[in-house]
């Protein structure tokens, strides 16, 4: 990649997940603070070396201070961004850019959440400020959100169940490859399986919905000056982009776009790449729908096209776009804010470490993170070093 | 009982109509957009200065869902219809569309018609919407 190649380039080098599924025996802090460890060791740094903390958690008041205190860190640099679940590839385009401007050397990404353990899905305070016009109406959150999407996007395109369902069933076919996965060890799909499954907001059935799992996940990032230390091959983020349409469903402009048609040509401009050059997608499925609309939103299709292009398996094994490949937030594991491990497997696919599901000849992958209610979105382009 | 809704400075009201039946909203005084949820700037063109005044309370449905789950008291009353609403005034709200969700769709023609619920802090009212049958 020749684009930008003047300016301190940024890499992402170890990653690692924490006990994933159900966790009682953790916290979020010894979570992140499992993950933080592997991710450093498998970089061949120590927390020595952090001079930047990036989390974006609800663990409490102020996140990155406590994790902070937690790990005994005291950084030069903190960053508490949160937009939801694409808040860590948020995280990976402010540090390259602290990277870049030379502020900052290595810098530390981490999350945790014990929900399944906890209860909390669905837990929620009173009705202030923006949600005292859409919680008394008792609308499951965020599922009722993404159906509301799910059903204009029927109304709009014709798009169907059955083909929201591929996508559900392409995601297991990958967690059948994954030993981390969630539902690993669960057996096969089908389409008539999610059709199935039950409705929990129409038209989303509960197999269109993601897991409800503890887990944590960590990233290193570091500047090129220090590549050569490294006992990891370095992956390249070559460009970044974020946004936000809106907080709450009823605000959303365009029921059916996301914010990855701002946020995801932009980070392509800035990589210096196009669509067609992408070997790899990670892609946040909270939802199938979710999946649905950001692949259109990103433009790798046309809008209402989106579900011809996961027809048939062409996102999973085998197929000519390889797409969520750990098995994604609907089979592999789903915290509550799933970018992190989007950025955990796009690493590893482009480092060749994926065993039975590596993507042969994976050199470049776009990683998408949604967060909300389809509220935020950031792009992310990753190379292999 | 619904999660009763915290009016505010911005908002108290547009709660205080829906408590007297009707639905109260914000045009800016300058781009003369609609505005909702209520608030102290224009999300259109950034501007100060807004007004209130009173909506007729009909709108059609732009998209819904019937919850088949739900979280706390609202469980009790699955299934139910939740919509997005495009007021004719040009805002769009969400609301409940209360009776049978099946006789729900895109594009149906909306009317509010208000709840009123005994909360623990006293009675407050909320602005449901039925399909509209022409009556009054």
């Amino acid at each position: 990649m020749t684009a930008g190649a003047s300016r301190r380039r940024a890499a992402i080098a170890g990653v690692a997940e924490s006990d994933l599924g159900k966790t009682p025996q953790h916290t979020v802090l010894s979570q992140q603070a499992q993950a933080a460890t592997a991710a450093l060791k498998e970089s061949g740094l120590g927390f020595g070396d952090v001079d930047a903390l990036f989390c974006a958690g609800n663990m409490g008041f102020a996140p990155p201070m406590a994790m902070a205190e937690y790990l005994g860190l005291q950084v030069d640099w903190l960053d508490g961004t949160n937009i939801g679940g694409s808040s860590f590839e948020a995280h990976v385009g402010h540090a390259a850019a602290a990277i870049e401007a030379g502020m900052i050397d290595v810098a530390l990404i981490t999350y945790g959440s014990t929900q399944r353990t906890d209860r909390s899905r669905g837990a929620a305070g009173p009705a202030t400020l923006g949600s005292q016009f859409e919680r008394p109406y008792g609308l499951p959150m965020p599922v009722g959100a993404y159906a509301l999407a799910a059903m204009r996007h029927m109304h709009s395109y014709g798009t169907t169940s059955e083909q929201l369902a591929e996508i559900a069933v392409s995601a297991r076919d990958w967690a059948l490859l994954n030993p981390k996965a969630f539902h690993h060890g669960s057996g096969k799909l089908t389409v008539d399986d999610v059709l199935a499954s039950g409705f929990i907001a129409e038209p989303l059935h509960k197999l269109d919905c993601c897991l409800v799992t503890d887990g944590g996940g960590a990233v290193v990032m570091v500047a090129e000056d220090r590549w050569a230390d490294l006992a990891v091959r370095p992956v390249e983020v070559l460009g970044h982009a974020e946004t936000s349409t809106h907080a709450q469903i009823s605000e959303m402009p365009d029921v059916t776009v996301t914010g990855a048609a701002r946020s995801g040509p932009e980070a392509l401009k800035r990589a210096g790449v196009s669509h067609a050059d992408i070997d790899l997608l990670a892609i946040y499925d909270s939802f199938t729908i979710t999946v649905l609309m950001t692949l259109e939103s990103l433009g790798f299709c046309k809008p209402g096209e989106g579900a011809d292009f996961v027809a048939g398996g062409r996102t999973g094994p085998g197929g000519e776009i390889p797409m969520n490949t750990n098995g994604g937030g609907l089979s592999y594991c789903h915290p509550g804010m799933y970018g992190i491990f989007l950025l955990i497997e796009a690493a590893r696919q482009l480092r060749g470490e994926c065993g039975d599901r590596q993507v042969d000849g994976a050199e470049l992958a776009l990683v998408n993170g949604t967060g909300g209610v389809l509220s935020s979105t950031s792009t992310v382009i990753l190379g292999r070093g | 009982m619904p999660t009763p809704p915290v009016p505010d400075a911005d908002t108290r009201p547009f709660w205080e109509g829906v408590a007297e039946g009707e639905l109260r909203l914000q045009r800016c005084d300058d781009c003369r957009q609609a505005i909702f949820y209520p608030r102290s700037i224009c999300p259109h063109c950034q501007g100060s200065s807004v007004s209130w005044f009173t909506a007729a309370g009909t709108g059609t449905v732009h998209t819904y869902t019937v919850a088949h789950r739900a979280f706390g008291d609202a469980a009790k009353e699955v299934p139910f219809a939740v919509a997005l609403v495009d007021l004719d005034e040009g805002a769009r709200m969400m609301s409940r569309i209360t009776g049978d969700p099946a006789a729900v769709s895109i594009g149906a023609r909306v009317r509010m018609a208000p709840e009123t619920f005994e909360g623990a802090d006293g009675a407050f009212a909320l602005p449901y919407f039925r399909i509209d049958g022409g009556g009054a």
